[in-house]
């Protein structure tokens, strides 16, 4: 196990498109558990993706049990080669990123994402994420497509978006 | 840090004036830190931090012809810079009511109370002339936790009939 060097923007491999990752084995297993030790080692990180470390694979680690304030969650997700098959409503909320220190904004993300993948054994899995779980999910699944939450934005004037708008059915 | 300075330029707004500006800047071989820059009603005004190795009768020199011919008042203040020194704030507070004299040093003062510092505000007037609607938007952090300020927030509501609103943030980190 080792903790690997975060790259930080201006580094141009975190505006590129990462690859899917075709074999699941005990290497890539390896990296994962890397990654993993990665992400707890930044101060707060809830999620990190492979190009943050420079490794240009689809493979992401979004952990939010380990956040500041309890949210819900599912625990330790491995996201391999991840899809987001399911958006609903739209929130504003305050993203900062372990490769982009000393700066955080707000972002509008989907309020609640369906997200498909493998896991490190190669087995399929998906979750359905709601608030910050669902925000650091599409945070990290951007980095796999070299995109930064600094691409995201949105102007501090004119943001008087309610940070939740989702309702789930039944709620008043 | 020494050679910072916080710039204020405040004038009627026009096309031009943030290029015209920060390019003698840039010419006179400043640097930018954080700014901010906007219309308030018809007027335009810039508070940035800049560093100028020239020292502060410099800058006054380089941006006076541009402050004069754009018609905007000049002022410059040595600072300390503090710069990758970001609190980050802990919640997000937006109030609205029927415009009246008052709001901002009403609400603000009984969320100072309550323990709230504020990071950042911005407030505008919309409606019309004859019904005016105040709109104030804060970030800041909340030094005794949210439920002072929740509490503070209702009995405006209550005692003012202003619509308050609070929205925790925390910031997630990926």
């Amino acid at each position: 196990m080792a903790v690997l060097p975060i790259l930080t923007y201006p580094d141009p491999r975190l505006k590129q498109e990462s690859e899917p990752v075709s074999e699941i084995d005990d290497a890539l297993r390896a990296f994962v558990r890397d990654l993993e030790e990665t992400m707890h080692a930044g101060p707060g990180g809830v999620g990190i993706a492979a190009p943050q470390v420079g490794r240009l694979l689809r493979v992401a680690i979004v952990d939010c049990s380990r956040s500041r304030k309890p949210v819900s969650n599912h625990g330790r997700m491995v996201l391999i080669n991840p899809e987001i098959t399911r958006w609903e409503g739209v929130a504003v909320g305050r993203e900062g990123c372990l490769s982009v220190p000393d700066y955080t904004g707000n972002v509008i993300r989907a309020e609640a994402v369906r997200v498909e993948a493998l896991n490190e054994h190669g087995e399929p899995v998906a979750y359905d994420c709601e608030g910050f779980e669902a925000r650091a999910v599409q945070h990290e699944l951007d980095h796999l497509d070299g995109l930064l939450f600094l691409d995201r934005l949105v102007s501090r004037r004119h943001d008087l978006f309610r940070r939740k708008v989702h309702k789930k059915p039944g709620e008043r | 840090m020494k050679d910072w300075f916080m710039v204020t330029l405040v004038g009627r707004d026009r096309p031009g004036i943030v290029a015209r500006v920060t390019g003698a800047l840039f010419e006179g071989g400043c640097m930018l830190g954080e700014t901010t820059m906007m219309r308030l009603g018809g007027n335009f005004s810039i508070m940035m931090m800049v560093r100028c190795g020239a020292g502060r009768r410099a800058l006054e020199t380089m941006l006076r012809p541009e402050a004069e011919s754009l018609d905007l008042r000049l002022h410059v203040d040595a600072i300390d810079a503090r710069l990758h020194d970001h609190p980050q704030p802990d919640a997000r507070i937006t109030v609205y009511g029927a415009d009246r004299p008052g709001i901002v040093a009403q609400v603000t003062g009984a969320l100072a109370e309550a323990g709230f510092n504020i990071l950042d505000l911005e407030s505008d007037v919309g409606g019309t002339p004859e019904a005016p609607i105040y709109v104030l938007h804060m970030e800041g952090q909340a030094k005794e936790g949210l439920e002072p300020l929740r509490s503070a927030l209702e009995t405006l509501r209550r005692e003012t009939g202003v619509e308050a609103s609070l929205s925790p943030v925390e910031a997630m980190i990926g």
